[in-house]
């Protein structure tokens, strides 16, 4: 079983998310360790970028102390290499696609690979664009996950039976960031993916409170935060990793309980 | 030339899933519409009746004496209603969005002549309106930003990143993949994904259909050269178009290359960019080498992009058309050039063009000619024209 799997075998899974490198290398590598330590399955590396179109204010503001602060991918895979050594915890990075296609899909993934990463999402990657992607990161098994969105409708299926390591259920419209509701079927998008492909299903998008995280698992088989837990490294900064190890315990307990 | 929305390897749909079934929808949508002779009819009324289509192809008599070499003609498209291309797919767009079925339209705007040409179109055809608009550029041209209030629009300034045309673009894209429903992104330039770049290459495609029946009926025989100005390339690709099967007519596009295309600070993609993914599309960016989006500048707003149309980046590759730049000092001396020699005032975009003009046309023979697309009116670079000069006006 590969360590993605593995992340949804032993119940719901919980998926943090954090932006490489902000505000420093050093500081996510903590933060990244407190998620784990706190009994996160899954650990999503956001790779900066100067145009993050997919991301809300939160995470855009992340990439750019990111960027400020000097990231770049072979400073992340470096962070991944040194999380491997401690960690069996799957670790994923989510990328924009121009990054990896100027450091050469098959080099990026090979990267991945010898440095330990298990997967990459690509929000501006659909499906009809990925072949060429895909084919270099099953060169390298690693996965390129796939996600589907509230507007998918009858791709759904489409996507979720090519789909490699878990499928990112996109809960809302619009960019990442917490929202007060969720009004998407997200009941029925797993549904539809299940009745084609046995991948685990991660919902994400907007769920920033452990209520709703609790809500969410009980939908899908893992939950994925990303813009609450940046939202705590923005308040705190190099300081942040007792609160984001707090807020992490909160979203763990809640998906436990459900 | 156009396969599965690739123009040879350029193109493509490099969106979130969100917006997939949007544009797999408009795809088709487009397509029926584009062959139903309904739809064009009630397009060639709004261009004739309403935008004042045909535009005039201007003899620019006293420009080619000052030059000494090829005649040179003015595509007016400044003399539009709204002043300039941008209301030829404004009207192109809004009336497949109302087909459509969508009764809200947003759009980007850089120097705010395509925010002003959708916010008219709009207000035509009773849809409701937002415009994202980078905050530099609000700043800089805040008539054209009351000018969109007035026709009934929502302007939205975007703070993020540069806060120029590309975060604009940012913007409108993440607006857009929170509403689709009742929404479509009238996309203002040949970017983005596909069919975006096919859809305004289309409604743009009349500039050089007009231009080109014209000038064989008056000179007989086929321009040496078209020029246009390049940012995203609405206007140089409407101007090309119908002139790229001629082998003989040179089609060049003037790219904004700021303070100089050796400097940090420009806007030169052709010149100083490489390949990439950004914005939907695969095509030549300006971006360091860890595919990071550069700052661009230039002194015009709507060519400060830092992207290029897919279909330019094939001709550029298939060497079919020149991409060479134009910067700030050489703009604005054409612009004043032309302000002199012809009496008219033109965008500070279209300036590009005509400098470069500037520099080919005097060693051309006089029996040729060349067409240069005058894509907009100067109304709105005044003040910002005075200001570099060192002189403060008022607007």
């Amino acid at each position: 079983m590969s360590r993605i799997r593995g992340a949804f075998a032993r119940g719901k899974a919980f998926i943090g998310f954090v932006t490489g490198g902000d505000p420093s290398v050093a500081a996510s590598e903590r933060f990244i360790r407190e998620l784990i330590r706190a009994g996160a399955d899954l650990v999503e590396i956001g790779v900066p970028f100067s145009d993050p179109i997919a991301e809300g204010e939160v995470i855009q503001r992340a990439n750019g102390r990111a960027l400020a602060a000097g990231v770049t991918l072979d400073a992340l895979f470096g962070l991944v290499l040194r999380l491997r050594r401690d960690f069996d915890t799957p670790l994923v990075f989510l990328t924009y696609l121009n990054p990896v296609f100027r450091y050469g899909y098959r080099a990026f993934f090979e990267r991945c690979r010898e440095s330990g990463a298990d997967g990459v999402i690509i929000p501006d990657l659909p499906y009809e664009e990925s072949f060429e992607v895909k084919r270099a990161a099953r060169l390298f098994g690693v996965d390129l996950i796939s996600l589907v969105a509230p507007t998918s409708a009858e791709r759904v299926r489409k996507i979720a039976r090519d789909a490699d390591g878990f499928l990112y259920i996109v809960s809302s419209m619009g960019v990442t960031g917490v929202r007060s509701e969720i009004t998407t079927d997200v009941v029925a998008i797993a549904s539809a993916a299940r009745e084609v492909s046995d991948v685990p299903r991660a919902v994400g998008f907007g769920i920033g409170t452990p209520e709703r995280a609790r809500e969410m698992s009980a939908m899908a088989d893992g939950v994925i935060v990303g813009s609450a837990i940046v939202r705590v490294i923005e308040r705190r900064g190099e300081d942040a990793a007792a609160d984001v190890y707090a807020f992490a315990r909160k979203i763990r307990e809640a998906i436990d309980e459900g | 030339m156009l396969e599965n929305g690739r123009f040879g390897p350029y193109g493509g749909q490099y969106v979130p899933e969100t917006l997939m079934n949007e544009i797999i929808g408009l795809t088709a949508a487009y397509e029926r519409f584009r062959d139903d002779p309904a739809f064009a009819g009630e397009l060639d009324a709004l261009l004739s009746g309403y935008a004042g289509r045909p535009s005039r192809l201007y003899y620019a008599e006293r420009l080619t004496a000052a030059l000494g070499g090829a005649k040179v003609y003015l595509k007016r498209e400044d003399l539009n209603h709204t002043g300039s291309h941008k209301i030829n797919n404004a009207l192109g767009q809004a009336l497949l969005a109302k087909k459509m079925g969508k009764t809200r339209v947003i759009a980007e705007t850089g120097a705010g002549q395509h925010g002003v040409a959708t916010a008219t179109a709009a207000a035509l055809l009773g849809l409701e309106c937002e415009i994202f608009m980078g905050r530099e550029d609000v700043d800089r041209q805040s008539l054209n930003v009351y000018r969109m209030e007035l026709l009934g629009a929502k302007v939205h300034a975007v703070t993020s990143g540069t806060m120029t045309l590309k975060d604009a673009v940012n913007e409108t894209m993440r607006e857009w993949t929170a509403r689709t429903r009742d929404t479509h992104y009238l996309l203002g330039s040949v970017m983005g994904p596909h069919p975006f770049p096919t859809i305004v290459r289309d409604f743009q495609s009349v500039i050089s259909r007009e231009a080109r029946a014209e000038i064989i009926e008056r000179e007989g025989r086929l321009p040496a050269a078209v020029i246009a100005c390049v940012g995203g390339g609405s206007n140089a690709i409407g101007m090309f178009y119908h002139f790229i099967p001629d082998a003989s007519v040179r089609l060049i596009g003037c790219e904004a290359a700021g303070e100089g295309a050796g400097t940090p600070r420009n806007a030169a993609t052709i010149a100083n960019g490489s390949v990439g993914i950004f914005h939907g599309m695969k095509s030549y960016f300006c971006q360091d080498t860890a595919g990071q989006i550069a700052p661009v500048y230039s002194i015009s707003a709507g060519l400060d992009y830092p992207g290029i149309g897919p279909e330019h980046a094939w001709l550029h590759d298939t060497k079919r058309a020149e991409y060479v730049p134009v910067t700030d000092a050489e703009a604005v001396e054409a612009f004043e050039l032309l302000a002199r020699t012809e009496g008219i005032i033109c965008a500070i975009e279209s300036a590009h063009a005509i400098a470069h003009a500037s520099k080919a046309v005097p060693g051309m023979s006089r029996a040729d000619s060349v067409i240069i697309c005058l894509s907009g009116r100067g109304d709105k670079d005044v003040a910002a024209i005075a200001r570099y000069r060192g002189v403060e006006v008022y607007e």
